[in-house]
């Protein structure tokens, strides 16, 4: 029991820490994409702050939504929300509570994103550059007698080391826009952290009752599908199986029966071995039966209907031979030879 | 495996070895946000201190609330702290050790930021330059028309073309870095000699029965959350299981039972047969499996495991022609 546990609770665990795991990684693409992202700003001052805002704000877009394509909740929260209602009520809680926990989730990567392109500062400086008051850096000199355009032309360089000439004014200006890129950065983490602190630590003062119950619910929606699908597969396999069987049984003509002829005293292992080969024959034995099997399995494939009686007259007479008409334990099906009567007493456990 | 087993029982018999662990990774991780940050005095005198304090200031606050989020203490005593009475007394002593316990753990991540950021010194010299009085060191830039206060708030900016020739700016970095050390050691030292006096004054106040009982009670709910949360996963897949066979079962045509074979008929040879006959709960045509699936999605079956769960036993009377019975399982 206490094997049985630990292996559970590595599972249990291991799913939810399978999507742990999975936003953690995507956390990790989002910076690490941002760090080989090669940024180019245009140095227009038409484009410039479109870029800038742009690359700040539609990577963390995409990352959202890639997150909810790669969690598996979400068709889980799809199908719940859609289905007729059947036998079975639907509880909004239950919903609320899935689509909060992918969302979530989702969140994590594009904050990642935001927070560390604050941080390194060059998509503000590209952004914002052109509206810098130039002149608390230094010698104004620079833009004295230009024109408006000119002027915009000139600020909108700074981000571009190459275009820009004045090497001091270019890093007190860069300097400056950091420095606010990173305020900005540090404020913003600092309110996605106060609100993940609010909604965890303090909701439990609020509805923590029905948190339980719709935590319970949702969980079990997830194991009740992925059981259904279980059994889905298990009883295909078995209809497969019994399926083939019937096929040959009925191509080979010779209703061959798995319940053995000989005693339970015959405990010699080769003649054993040679007998469950000789099962596996299924009747067929030569060559023109077998290229028939194979033929009508392709030619005249058997009805998706498996029949229930499965009794060989051979043992059936073996049975009957000493005792006719004894009430037989094949009483899956009807049998062929042998009348049925059944008996069956109820007794409740109580 | 047995090792991964051992390990993993030793933190799950220890919920407090958790704990610390998390909360040394989250003091790593401090470090390392610091180290990988990219500070940035932006050396103008209106800026330079707030851009400092704020630097000082806001991650810790961050990695304190992250240090109480990822803490399994906070559920468990905002739980026992929010709950209604019910059969259990309240001890208000449980709920003030597993605060004082959170607490403690979410105050060392932002302790070591602050710590690393005084012993660096960086970013002491970007707050404070402008305040530092210039005649106490040789080698002011005169050359330029700034006034002196922005020549100071350049101090940190190593690079700016004004300090090209002299060693001014060095020396009133290093003048800084100095105090921010010694800042820094004091706070440490502080630390220690407080930690150090609580727990060697702590037995003399507190009652070491009384505290033993509060330990106790603590880590047992922990446990008990955490036994509630598996057990309920436990039964919510066993309910699953039942609610789909009983799915299965009651998509069923005919009425026919499905008795066990008696004894001396199926001891011979393989029951593979039965097994499959069991996994296929009496589904075995195209049309039945069809109309199973579209069952499944339009009507789902209620949440009721109550006839499978406790289904009466079958006990079967075999009799032959003459009444004589066979077998029976009465």
């Amino acid at each position: 029991m206490d094997k049985f546990r630990l292996m559970f609770q590595f599972l249990q665990s291991n799913q939810e820490s399978f999507m742990n795991g999975i936003c953690g990684i995507m956390a990790l693409a989002s910076a690490q994409m941002y760090a080989s992202f090669e940024f180019s700003c245009p140095c227009i001052p038409e484009y410039n702050y479109s870029y800038g805002i742009g690359l700040l704000v539609v990577p963390p877009i995409w990352f959202f939504m890639l997150g909810f394509v790669l969690n598996n909740n979400v068709s889980v929260l799809a199908e719940e929300w859609k289905r007729p209602t059947g036998g079975r009520r639907k509880d909004p809680s239950v919903l609320r509570y899935m689509f909060c926990s992918i969302t979530q989730r989702s969140l994590i990567a594009p904050a990642v994103w935001v927070s560390v392109t604050l941080m390194d500062g060059k998509s503000f400086l590209c952004a914002f550059s052109i509206s810098l008051d130039i002149e608390r850096f230094g010698n104004s000199s620079l833009i004295k007698g230009l024109s408006e355009t000119d002027k915009m032309k000139l600020l909108a360089k700074i981000p571009c080391e190459k275009l820009f000439d004045n090497k001091q004014i270019r890093e007190a200006a860069t300097k400056y826009i950091t420095c606010i890129s990173q305020a900005c950065g540090w404020i913003f983490l600092l309110m996605m952290t106060f609100i993940a602190f609010l909604i965890r630590a303090i909701r439990p003062c609020f509805t923590q009752a029905a948190f339980l119950k719709t935590k319970y619910w949702s969980h079990y929606i997830d194991i009740e599908r992925k059981l259904f699908d279980e059994t889905c597969k298990e009883h295909a396999k078995s209809f497969a199986k019994v399926c083939i069987h019937q096929y040959f049984e009925n191509i080979s003509g010779e209703m061959q029966h798995f319940h053995q002829h000989h005693s339970k005293d015959d405990s010699d292992n080769e003649d054993e071995n040679r007998k469950s080969d000789e099962e596996k024959l299924l009747g067929i034995r030569a060559q023109d039966d077998m290229n028939k099997v194979l033929w009508n399995w392709h030619t005249c494939k058997p009805a998706l209907a498996l029949k229930k009686d499965e009794i060989d007259g051979e043992h059936n007479d073996r049975l009957n031979g000493e005792v006719k008409g004894v009430l037989n334990g094949f009483v899956k099906g009807h049998t062929h030879n042998v009348e049925k009567k059944e008996w069956a007493v109820y007794y409740s456990k109580v | 495996m047995e090792r991964l087993k051992l390990v993993l029982q030793y933190f799950q018999s220890n919920s407090e070895s958790i704990s610390n662990g998390i909360c040394i990774i989250l003091a790593l991780v401090s470090v390392k946000l610091y180290t990988s940050f990219d500070f940035n005095c932006p050396c103008l005198p209106q800026y330079n201190k707030l851009y400092s304090l704020g630097i000082m200031i806001v991650p810790p606050i961050i990695l304190f609330f992250l240090g109480v989020l990822v803490n399994r203490h906070t559920g468990v005593m905002m739980d026992e702290w929010m709950r209604p009475i019910g059969n259990r007394s309240k001890n208000p002593a449980v709920v003030k050790y597993l605060f004082s316990a959170m607490l403690q753990r979410a105050l060392l991540a932002p302790m070591v930021w602050l710590l690393v950021t005084l012993l660096d010194g960086k970013i002491f010299i970007c707050a404070f330059s402008v305040s530092v009085d210039p005649t106490l060191f040789s080698g002011f830039p005169n050359s330029t028309d700034l006034d002196v206060i922005k020549i100071m708030a350049k101090v940190p900016c190593k690079e700016d073309v004004i300090f090209n020739n002299t060693s001014f700016h060095k020396a009133v970095s290093r003048y800084i870095r100095c105090y921010s050390q010694a800042v820094g050691w004091s706070i440490l030292f502080f630390l220690i000699v407080l930690g150090a006096m609580a727990r060697l004054i702590k037995p003399c106040f507190d009652d070491h029965a009384t505290f033993l009982q509060t330990r106790y009670w603590s880590n047992y709910l922990d446990l008990e959350q955490k036994l509630f949360d598996e057990t309920c996963i436990l039964h919510a897949r066993d309910f699953a299981r039942k609610c789909v066979v009983q799915f299965f079962e009651d998509m069923r045509e005919d009425t026919i039972l499905c008795l066990p074979h008696p004894p001396f008929i199926t001891n011979f040879g393989e029951e593979w047969e039965d097994e499959e006959e069991e996994r296929l709960h009496g589904i075995t045509k195209q049309e039945q499996m069809d109309q199973l699936l579209n069952k499944w999605y339009y009507s789902k079956p209620e949440l009721n495991v109550t006839r499978i769960a406790h289904r009466p036993r079958m006990c079967v009377t075999w009799k032959d022609c003459k009444g004589k019975t066979l077998y029976s399982d009465v």
